[in-house]
């Protein structure tokens, strides 16, 4: 589903609306709209150099004059605590530091949406927190929406201000976080949260 | 035994002896094979790239034809130019015949199926995730391929190593299109034809070590930029 | 071996027909009627068939050769009689003069017919080869585009066609391969006091006379060639012969096998057979009835001196 919302897969059926407005099928303007938002797989890739060079990606990619993305990237890294990083190869980071170097490579052109597919996913806990601090910190400083495709209920209680329940590809139930966990509608939404059944 | 002792002890006397008619052979040698390496790479990695890219399912044709010019035989490759340029072919009015853009176009066929179709495995293998990010970081497709290239330049290496060692080494083509005329077109593949034939088999193994001792070298260079793209 | 046995009577038989050959030798094209030599080799085939059935034998010998002998296609036509009759199948080798007499010396080969008469009687003197004979010659041609723009077939002398041709710096490809061709076209170089090498219009490819033909014919340049090649390929050529018929453009074919005291290894014996068998009237008869595109190419031995 992530990807169709960044439009790297069509829907099999149905209209896609990005801010109200049905998305053409013409390819320059998908890469516009694509543009405003960024999306970070569950199997990261990171491009074999810098960690920097990574960060500064999506900045080369929108055309940023080199000041400019000196300056977005050096501030990104330090607010995200990558900046002992920056340096290093890529293909030589821990799955944690992987993780966390692709995230903030997502926002470091400030997309209005940030997509994230299981995002801490074969982490330890250690790593998992300092994601989920990542993750708040960008929501709350940078004003960025995120959308977080997870399996993992505690986590989705822990950040989460909205929640969509999904099963089978079908919506069971959405709301703000606090009445999914607190007061579901659904029977299948009330199993899950409280770990009785896994889907 | 002795022939061969022989054949090494003349090859470094002309490699320190610095004859001016084998300077000549070996430069004309890099110049139609490097030319023709940069053409085929020109050439070989975007169609390897936009090969590599598609759903594995459309371009199996493609590929397969590909797959099999890359094993050409060179006689056969430089058949075909030489029908193309002889006086009587289409091409004949340029006169490019018996020259070394003759011998550089035959070696850009032989080395372009190579170049394509190593770089299309080594791009097909991780090629369309590194598309993917780079897409959901905005790239353009131009731009998302050229990330792919660029994080597939192991491979491409590789590749484009492979057609240069074909080449480089290659006789039938050069010898049809070039004519291994003396001081014009003779490379040193040809020349070591000519003396074997001739019956020197002392300057010719000679000739033949000052290939391989050249294709070490360039090798070597290669594989130290293709070894500094892969770690610090 | 009884081989000067068997030849004396047969040396009568080829002074005779050298003779005879000595009065067309400018021409050498396409005089003797084909047609009743062929039934009478046919005969001999057969006669032989019946007689030593039991006496086959089965190995092989191999044979060095020139390009221009192999593509002419001369041993085509004469090696299966040899092999029909003795049951010896005979492999080729086919290079350069330079590189098969290389070969013989090196005993990588058992006999030789190559045609660089002065160096093949020096390699006998000097132990490498036994039992030289001048088994057939033909003659070598200067062919060129049929515009001719550099004027030979205004003249007869070879020496006048070379300084024709480095005058009006027409385009000149040579063997460069030495060749008995190439060497020929050497001495000719040297006899019109020409040193032709690194001219513009003077290419030395270093390749078989087919392969230079076709260059010529390419560039429409001027080349001196064997008349076998040139024969055999015409149809694919639009050269033409524009020099031909000067005695010093004959070209004498040596056989000689490789001294067994040299290399031990060689099929002395088997050699000695098919020398005699290229030598006897039979065998000479064949190469002199052998043609392409109905022209003889090979006149019999002892043509010459």
């Amino acid at each position: 589903m992530l990807r169709i919302i960044n439009l790297l897969t069509a829907p099999t059926g149905g209209v896609y609306y990005f801010h109200g407005c049905p998305v053409p099928g013409n390819t320059r303007e998908q890469v516009n709209i694509q543009r405003k938002m960024s999306l970070v797989f569950q199997k990261t890739i990171l491009f074999k150099e810098s960690v920097w060079n990574n960060v500064a990606y999506g900045l080369r990619a929108r055309g940023y004059s080199r000041e400019e993305i000196y300056e977005r990237v050096g501030s990104l890294l330090d607010q995200v605590g990558l900046s002992d990083l920056a340096k290093r190869r890529a293909d030589t980071l821990s799955g944690g530091e992987a993780q966390r170097v692709a995230i903030a490579r997502s926002v470091a052109f400030d997309p209005e949406l940030l997509l994230l597919d299981e995002p801490t996913a074969n982490l330890d806990p250690y790593n998992i927190e300092l994601i989920e601090e990542m993750i708040t910190t960008l929501n709350r400083e940078k004003g960025i929406t995120v959308v977080i495709v997870t399996h993992n209920v505690f986590q989705a209680r822990r950040i989460a201000d909205e929640v969509i329940f999904l099963d089978k590809g079908e919506i069971v139930e959405m709301g703000s976080a606090e009445k999914i966990f607190t007061n579901p509608e659904h029977e299948k939404t009330r199993l899950y949260v409280e770990g009785k059944v896994v889907f | 035994m002795t022939r061969l002792f022989e054949g090494i002890l003349e090859a470094f006397q002309l490699i320190f002896s610095l004859d001016p008619d084998l300077l000549q052979i070996v430069f004309l040698s890099l110049r139609v094979s490097i030319s023709a390496i940069i053409i085929a790479t020109i050439l070989g990695v975007p169609m390897g790239a936009f090969l590599g890219l598609k759903p594995e399912k459309k371009p199996r044709l493609i590929s397969k034809i590909i797959y099999t010019f890359m094993g050409i035989p060179p006689v056969v490759g430089g058949l075909i130019i030489y029908l193309l340029l002889s006086r009587q072919g289409p091409l004949g009015v340029l006169g490019l015949l018996y020259t070394p853009s003759a011998m550089i176009i035959a070696q850009v066929l032989l080395a372009t199926p190579i170049i394509t179709g190593l770089s299309l495995v080594g791009i097909r293998s991780k090629g369309p995730e590194i598309v993917e990010t780079a897409r959901s970081l905005g790239a353009d497709p131009m731009l998302a391929t050229w990330t792919v290239i660029k994080e597939s330049r192991l491979s491409i290496f590789g590749a484009i190593i492979t057609g240069f060692s074909r080449v480089i080494a290659e006789v039938g083509a050069v010898m049809i299109v070039g004519g291994n005329i003396a001081g014009r077109t003779r490379v040193m593949t040809t020349a070591i034809v000519l003396e074997t034939r001739r019956g020197n088999y002392e300057l010719a193994i000679g000739l033949g070590l000052v290939l391989l001792i050249l294709a070490f070298v360039i090798n070597s260079f290669l594989y130290n930029i293709q070894k500094g793209g892969q770690a610090n | 071996m009884s081989l000067t046995k068997n030849l004396n009577p047969l040396l009568l038989v080829c002074l005779i027909l050298a003779l005879s050959m000595s009065l067309v030798a400018g021409g050498c094209a396409g005089e003797p009627a084909p047609e009743p030599e062929e039934e009478a080799v046919e005969e001999e085939v057969e006669e032989v068939e019946e007689v030593p059935e039991e006496e086959l034998i089965d190995d092989s010998i191999t044979l060095a050769t020139t390009t221009s002998t192999y593509d002419s296609g001369l041993l085509d036509f004469l090696n299966p009689i040899f092999t029909e009759e003795t049951g010896l199948e005979v492999e080729i080798i086919s290079q350069g003069t330079g590189a098969a007499l290389e070969t013989g010396k090196r005993g990588d080969a058992d006999v030789l017919l190559v045609h660089d008469r002065v160096s093949e009687l020096e390699l006998v003197e000097e132990g490498y080869f036994v039992d030289r004979y001048d088994v057939m010659y033909n003659d070598f041609i200067f062919v060129g585009p049929e515009e001719d723009q550099a004027g030979l077939k205004n003249v007869d002398k070879a020496l006048d066609g070379l300084n024709m041709i480095t005058d009006s710096e027409s385009t000149f490809v040579s063997r460069g391969d030495d060749s008995g061709t190439h060497r020929k076209e050497e001495h000719l170089w040297e006899d019109a006091g020409v040193d032709p090498t690194g001219e513009d219009w003077y290419l030395s490819i270093g390749q078989g006379m087919g392969d230079t033909l076709n260059m010529t014919d390419e560039l429409l340049g001027y080349t001196l060639t064997d008349r076998g090649t040139y024969v055999a390929m015409r149809d694919n050529l639009d050269l033409v012969i524009v020099l031909e018929g000067d005695p010093v453009l004959f070209n004498q074919y040596g056989v000689m096998a490789v001294n067994p005291n040299e290399h031990p290894h060689v099929k002395y014996e088997y050699v000695l057979m098919y020398i005699e068998f290229l030598m006897s009237g039979e065998g000479q008869e064949l190469i002199n009835s052998y043609q392409v595109n109905n022209e003889t190419l090979f006149s019999p031995g002892y043509g010459l001196e």
